[in-house]
Formats: C-alpha cells, structure tokens, sequence
C-alpha cells in the first residue's frame, strides 16, 4: 500500500508534466495542424530561462519564474512569425522537418549559451518529505500536481469560456469561416505558440527541480508522442488523461516489474490501444470531405 | 408587421450609393485564368446577383472580395465611413469592415452548436482581451448578454429555434445552409455576400430563402451580392444582375435587360448542348 501510494504520486507528478506538454503540442496540432518536434526544447529553453533569472542573476523565485514565462511566451510568438508563418501552405512534410530543425537550434542555443554541464537548479519549491498514509512522499512533487492540474483548468477554462478561446476552437473546426468571422488565424497560432512555451516552461521548472537543469530535460519532452498518440492528437482533455496514464504506467512498472521495462511498456500500451482506437483514445476521426 | 430590428446594419452609405466596386480584376491559378480581368458595381441597399455556368468565375470573384483570394491585377475597393482597399487586406480584416459571407460547401464549425455557430458570429464585436477572458463576470457578463440577445434575435428570425442547441453536423443540408446565414447576418454586415444559398433545397426551403433574404434587405437595408443557379428565384428578387462566362463579364443590368441579351442567351444555351 505505501509502495503502491509512492510510486502513483511519483506516477502523477510526471503525467501531470507531461499533461502539460502535451496541452501545449495539442493546441499548435489543433490550431494549425503543425506537429511540433520542438516540444521537448520548449521544455529544456523554460527550464535554463527560470536558472538563468533565479539562480545567475539572483531574482527572487517568484518574479525569475514570471520573467521566465514572459520571455517564453514572446519566445512562442516569435517562432511563429519567423519561423512557422513564411511555411503556411507548404507540404506538411516540410513544416515538420522545420520544426525537427527548429528542435536542433534551441538545443545548440542553450548548449552555446549554458555549456551542456548539468547544474543544480534553486529549489524554491519546498522538497521536504509529507507522510500522507503511510507513505512518504517529497513535498515538490504534490505541488507539482496541484500546479499542473489548477494550470490545467485555467486552460480549460479559456478555451471553453474566452473569446480567444472560443476563436481558437473555431480555427481548429474550419479555418476559412474563422476567418470569414473575422477572427485572426494569426493571432491564434501565435497565441497557441506562446500558451505552447508558457506550459512548457512550467514543466520544465518542474522538471528542473526534480531532475536538475540539463539536456535530460528536453529526452523527457520527447514523451510528448506517446502521451498525445494515445489521448488523441487534437483533444485537449486526452493530452490531459494521456499523460496521467502515461506517468502511472511507468511508475508503477517501474516500481513492481523492474527499472528498464517501464520504459517500455507504456509504447506497448500505445500500440494495442492504436489498434482499437487509431485515432487515439479521444481524438476525432478524420472525415474527409467531398 | 414586423418588428424594428435592434440588429441594423452598419454602413454609412445612403440606398444607391455605390458601395463595392470591383476594378479590372484579373485571377490565375498557374495556368488558369478564374477572372479576366472582371469590374461590377455593387450600390448600397440593392440585391446584386451574379450568375453564370458551371467554372464561369463566381465563386473565385466572391472569394476575391472575401480575401481569400488574392487577384493578380485590378482592385476592390469598399465603401462606408470611408474608401477601403480590399486587395491590401487580409481575410479577417475584411470581415471586420462589415463583409459577412456564406460559403457554397458549407463552412460551419461542424463539432459546434448552432447557438455557438452564431456566437462566433458576434466576434468581431466582442472585446476580446486574453487577460479578462469573457470569464463570467461583471463588463464581460453584461456584454455576453447583450450577443445573447442578437443572437437569440436572428434564431427568432430564422424559425431556428427547435434546432438551437443541436451540433449542426447532425442537421439537413438545407437547415445547415439556414444557420450559416444566420452565422453571417450575427456579424451585423453592411454587405452580404451569399455563393448558392439555395443549393440543394426542395421548393419549400427555397421559398423560406428568398423570403429570409428579401426581409434581410427591405428591412436592414443590407446590401447582397448573390450567387444562384435558379433562374426563377434570381430574376424574380434581384434589382441587378452580372453574367459570368469563363472568367468574363459578358452580360450586365435589370434583369429584363439580361433576359434580352444575345450573348447570356448564346453562353447558356452553349452550357446546355456542350
Ligand atoms: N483554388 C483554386 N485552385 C485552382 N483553380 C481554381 C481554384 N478555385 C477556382 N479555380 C478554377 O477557377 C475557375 C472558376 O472556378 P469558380 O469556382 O470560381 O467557378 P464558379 O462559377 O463558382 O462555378 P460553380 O457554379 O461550379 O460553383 C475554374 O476553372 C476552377 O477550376
Ligand atoms: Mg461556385
């Protein structure tokens, strides 16, 4: 029971990152239908932002964090306009391999900038140890929950109450008569592009505490393609279950079954569901139109 | 009797004023040319049809004043508290200035219902700000109501009301074509372009059309541009008619004056033996 209650909070605080960068990658697919490979160095450009305002130029935790997202959120917007923008109308193939590029770039940024050497990240998230029934749990990982999830929401939320939110479903549904709406198309990719880089900062400070600052970060944002196959590439709350069933699977085979298999069984639960539900456990099927 | 429409319209211009001049445009896609080189006028207040067989050009010229096309040559330009150019403008842009449109394959938010079809309508009039989100409160409650109230205007008049709440994926083609001008007409457009609004429908729906279209000029004063192949339905309820004939303009005026004219006669009977 307490090994069980152990490995689940370990299981949720990562499927709750994961979540996030999954809502992210959902929200650029769905708007624009660009498949991001650059997910996972949204991730590792967050983390390296808030130990760059923290722990090198010393901000207190709460304005490096806030800095950090504002920088990220530009950061967002302006791959957009220089880099996804010029591609609209292009082969899919072609804004993908861009994004692939996209990826080596901000690694070879970071990597030029920070050096590859892992630092230690300013854990201002307290990591003292919780008993909560039995178990003992560190306190960071419960905050990572509760944040993703109240993140999570506030998501949910703005998609299905904002106007923004409401245009940004719209374009998803038929860009034309978003259009004819006179909703912006720009704008929501833009915006979907800077939502994307904000909830992978938070991830990736996440991550960061846990695991420290360095190029594993952006590995575990490669995770990212398991978590949407399954919830379905264009359905936000299956990026939110995906992950969550993601984080567990691997928790808890990790922790019953043996270190190395965990790696493994979630792309084998992957593929028996795709063989149900190829679109995913939440995603819509395509329905060609004539 | 009907009653005065709190939804008006929003062009400045007085019945007659030219209000869309369409200058010499001339649209190819590589080695086709979809428009050569085609002018036409539109004037505030009237119902401005544009006809022609199967590729003449109506759709690439309706989706040229839209925005989404983008013509080679020529200009567009539009008319209201002041002279706008529509070529320099993108799509959105456009909407804003008060070009509503419906599309010939009906383009709605299919996973939606119509209530939120038409929400989406009141866009362009909503201030959308990403920080106070329309969240349910104080400016932003008041505000919702007052589209609610538009909106739930348009439903009585469209005869939309038992549908509201359905996902319009699940509804018959002609009831789609009925909230897409509704979706339209919740921009509150000076100038409506409509490509096939009849398209597909049975006598009855077609009746209810060109009633909703004819009440949505004499009583708004909107102006309409409109694509249709009935010849009945057209000649009946347009002040003006233009003729299109792959990619040009052959055949312009009342439609007494088009009926008459030998080119119109020769381009469809030509449709006909081809
Ligand atoms: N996006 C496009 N790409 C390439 N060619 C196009 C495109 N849109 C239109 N065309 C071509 O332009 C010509 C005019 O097409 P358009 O759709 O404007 O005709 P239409 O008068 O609306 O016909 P219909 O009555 O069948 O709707 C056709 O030859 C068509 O194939
Ligand atoms: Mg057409």
């Amino acid at each position: 029971m307490n090994l069980f209650l152990q490995l689940t909070i370990s299981g949720m605080t990562n499927g709750a990152v994961y979540a996030l960068v999954a809502l992210g990658f959902v929200l650029i697919y769905k708007s624009s239908d660009v498949i991001n490979f650059a997910q996972g160095e949204l991730l590792l450009v967050g983390a390296y932002l808030a130990f760059f305002f923290v722990a090198q130029l010393g901000l207190a935790w709460p304005i490096g964090v806030l800095l950090a997202l504002l920088v990220a959120a530009g950061l967002g917007i302006l791959i957009e306009r220089l880099v996804l923008e010029p591609l609209i109308g292009e082969p899919i193939i072609s804004v993908i391999m861009v994004t692939i590029g996209l990826s080596s770039l901000l690694r070879a940024i970071v990597n030029g900038i920070w050096t590859p050497r892992p630092r230690l990240f300013p854990s201002f998230i307290p990591s003292t140890d919780v008993h909560i029934l039995g178990a003992v749990v560190s306190a960071d990982r419960l905050w990572a929950i509760a944040l993703s999830f109240a993140l999570l929401a506030l998501f949910t939320l703005f998609f299905r109450r904002s106007s923004e939110g409401i245009a940004m479903r719209a374009v998803a549904d038929d860009q034309q008569a978003a259009l004819s709406m006179g909703i912006s198309v720009k704008r929501v990719f833009a915006i979907a592009w800077s939502i994307a880089a904000v909830t992978a900062t938070v991830g990736g400070i996440m991550l960061a505490n846990i695991i420290g600052v360095s190029g594993d970060i952006s590995r575990i944002g490669l995770r990212v393609f398991p978590v949407v196959i399954l919830g379905g590439l264009d359905s936000i709350p299956g990026a939110i279950i995906g992950g969550m069933v993601i984080g567990l699977l691997e928790a808890w085979t990790g922790g019953y079954v043996g270190q190395g298999l965990n790696q493994v069984l979630p792309f084998v639960v992957l593929v028996l569901i795709l063989m149900v539900r190829p679109y995913g456990l939440f995603g819509q099927e395509i329905i060609e139109r004539v | 009797m009907t009653t005065a429409p709190s939804f008006a319209t929003v062009s400045q211009l007085a019945p007659g004023e030219p209000q869309l001049v369409v200058e010499k445009i001339t649209l190819s896609f590589g080695g086709v040319t979809a428009l050569a080189g085609v002018s036409l006028d539109v004037r505030q207040g009237e119902i401005r049809a544009v006809i022609g067989p199967n590729g003449a050009g109506k759709t690439s010229l309706l989706n040229s004043i839209s925005g989404l096309y983008r013509p080679q040559q020529g200009r567009i330009l539009f008319h209201n508290d002041q002279e706008y150019n529509l070529l320099e403008r993108r799509p959105d842009q456009i909407a804003r200035l008060g070009v509503a449109r419906s599309f010939q394959n009906i383009e709605l938010f299919r996973h939606m219902t119509v209530l939120d079809n038409l929400m989406l309508g009141r866009h362009i009039h909503m201030k959308s700000n990403v920080l106070d989100c329309g969240l349910y409160w104080g400016r932003a409650q008041k505000e919702e109501v007052r589209h609610r109230q538009v909106v739930e205007e348009i439903i009585d008049f469209l005869e939309i009301e038992a549908i509201r709440k359905k996902p319009v994926g699940t509804l018959s083609y002609g009831l789609q074509k009925r909230v897409e001008l509704g979706r339209a007409l919740a921009l509150e457009p000076a100038i409506l372009l409509l490509d096939e609004p009849m398209a597909g429908m049975n006598v009855e729906e077609k009746e209810d059309m060109a009633r909703f279209i004819l009440d949505i000029n004499e009583e708004r004063g909107v102006t309409i541009v409109l694509i249709e192949h009935d010849m009945g339905v057209v000649m009946d309820i347009s002040d003006r008619i233009a003729v299109l004939d792959f990619g040009r303009k052959i055949g312009d005026g009342t439609p007494d004056e088009v009926r008459a004219n030998p080119e119109v006669i020769k381009a469809y009977l030509g449709e006909d033996h081809g």
